[in-house]
């Protein structure tokens, strides 16, 4: 119940959120390629209903991934696609600089969270995270994962220190190290087994690579090794894939 | 005479050049510190702002159907979805709910045997997907609407607890988004969640299949 109350206070920020952008300012452009088309919606597969020409003035209304929504002076709207409008000018004549995420903004960043799915084990395992970049180079990261095997299921919650080989390389390799806590729940048809809390340290290498706009894909392998109570220590590897969006 | 020929050449080369040269230096550092700008700049400094455009990329919402879940019955499932639009085909999306399971035929038949606690009875799952907007288009509703449309599919992984254990689940399928304004949109989707259980003694996978309905908002 709590969740879906939670759920409704996010709807009706989303519609406030909406209502406030419809009272936002603007922005006002002038149209430089030869002509722009209109679609009906933001997508290339949306038929293209009205065309505008090369010294009109538009009016920027909103954005959903590369689309913006426009205004033409005669009062038709549609969905134009950014490289439409990168070479429009604003009102004073000026290259109207339009807010799209690139390369530049990958090297710039400073936070990322991503989701990555692999093999821990043996046992599937879903991870999350959230990173702070410190330097181009270093970064810390606060993982959150869960694996699901076929006898056991465990939580991990790990903080790495991870050092990035070449930030202003697309693709790069990375090291990193870390430690946490991981918590084993054997299956409920399993006999006699207790649910069990261990600390645990890693170390792993991996690869990232650019996409576009704000989307990174990743990979990695990572060992662990799980100090439990027991006379010797566990060690378990960690394949990983997925992908990662910065901020 | 040569000798002082030289010598007034060089002497009128060090006087020019310390007028030129050096000279010049030192008035300009004179008008530095003592001597008020000629003309007053009167520039004003044009605010540069950075152009802020509504971006709608994220959805977020609630949805209701029915969940079949093999042996346990078909069942209401409510739930709640978040997603990211990462371009104009692909969206990330994350999505979590719950449903109460009923009886197994064997449980109703024999009477008083009990496979499952009530809490045990519960199936909750969220997951994280990749979806793709395969079918752009629109809908006509009378002569003078149209609606925007998008036929997606979609899959991923999860986990879903059901029977007292957390289950690795697959799920994919189909689904359309009708957009009756820009911010919001109408969903109908079928699902699959597929997980292995041994439950009943022997392992197997487990098909349970949902259709829902459900209401998000982009901001």
């Amino acid at each position: 119940m709590r969740w879906v109350l939670l759920v409704l206070s996010l709807g009706q920020f989303a519609i406030a959120w909406n209502a406030a952008g419809a009272e936002r300012q603007h922005r006002e452009v002038t149209i430089a390629d030869p002509f722009i088309e209109l679609h009906t919606g933001p997508g290339k597969g949306y038929p293209v209903f009205f065309v505008a020409e090369r010294g009109e003035q538009i009016e920027l209304k909103m954005r959903r991934t590369e689309w913006f929504k426009v205004q033409v002076a005669r009062g038709q709207e549609g969905w134009v696609h950014f490289e439409q409008l990168a070479t429009t000018l604003d009102t004073d004549g000026e290259p109207f600089d339009l807010p799209m995420l690139g390369f530049n903004d990958y090297a710039a960043r400073r936070w990322e969270v991503g989701a990555l799915y692999g093999d821990f084990g043996g046992a599937n395992v879903v991870g999350a995270y959230g990173a702070l970049s410190f330097t181009p180079n270093l970064s810390g990261e606060l993982w959150v994962s869960q694996a699901l095997g076929r006898f056991s299921d465990s939580t991990m919650v790990t903080m790495n220190i991870v050092h990035i080989m070449y930030p202003d390389w697309r693709a790069s390799p990375y090291f990193t190290l870390g430690g946490g806590m991981i918590k084993t729940e054997p299956k409920a048809t399993l006999v006699a087994t207790t649910d069990r809390t261990d600390s645990l340290a890693l170390a792993g290498v991996g690869a990232r690579v650019y996409l576009t706009r704000r989307f990174v894909f990743r990979a990695e392998y990572k060992t662990h090794v799980v100090f439990t109570s027991r006379d010797d220590n566990e060690e378990v590897r960690e394949w990983k894939a997925g992908i990662s969006f910065f901020f | 005479m040569e000798s002082r020929h030289l010598v007034l050449l060089l002497a009128l080369t060090l006087g020019v050049g310390s007028l030129t040269g050096c000279g010049r230096d030192r008035l300009v550092r004179a008008d530095d510190g003592t001597q008020p700008p000629v003309i007053e700049p009167d520039i004003e400094r044009r605010e540069i702002e950075p152009p802020r455009i509504d971006t709608e990329d994220f959805e977020v919402g609630i949805f209701a159907g029915q969940i079949s879940v093999e042996d346990f019955g078909v069942n209401t499932v409510t739930g709640a979805r978040f997603a990211y639009h990462v371009t104009e085909g692909f969206f990330v999306e994350l999505a979590g709910g719950r449903a109460d399971t009923e009886l197994t035929s064997f449980e109703r038949l024999s009477g008083a045997a009990q496979l499952l606690t009530d809490s045990e009875r519960e199936y909750s799952y969220y997951n994280v997907s990749l979806g793709y907007n395969i079918f752009p288009g629109e809908h006509y509703i009378g002569k003078n609407r149209a609606m925007n449309t998008a036929t997606y599919v979609i899959g991923g992984v999860g986990k879903t607890t059901f029977a007292g254990d957390d289950r690795f689940t697959i799920n994919f399928g189909m689904g359309m988004r009708l957009m009756p304004l820009d911010w919001l949109a109408i969903h109908g989707d079928i699902r699959d969640h597929v997980f292995d259980i041994d439950l009943l003694g022997q392992e197997k996978t487990s098909h349970n299949l949902e259709a829902h309905l459900g209401v998000t908002f982009f901001f």
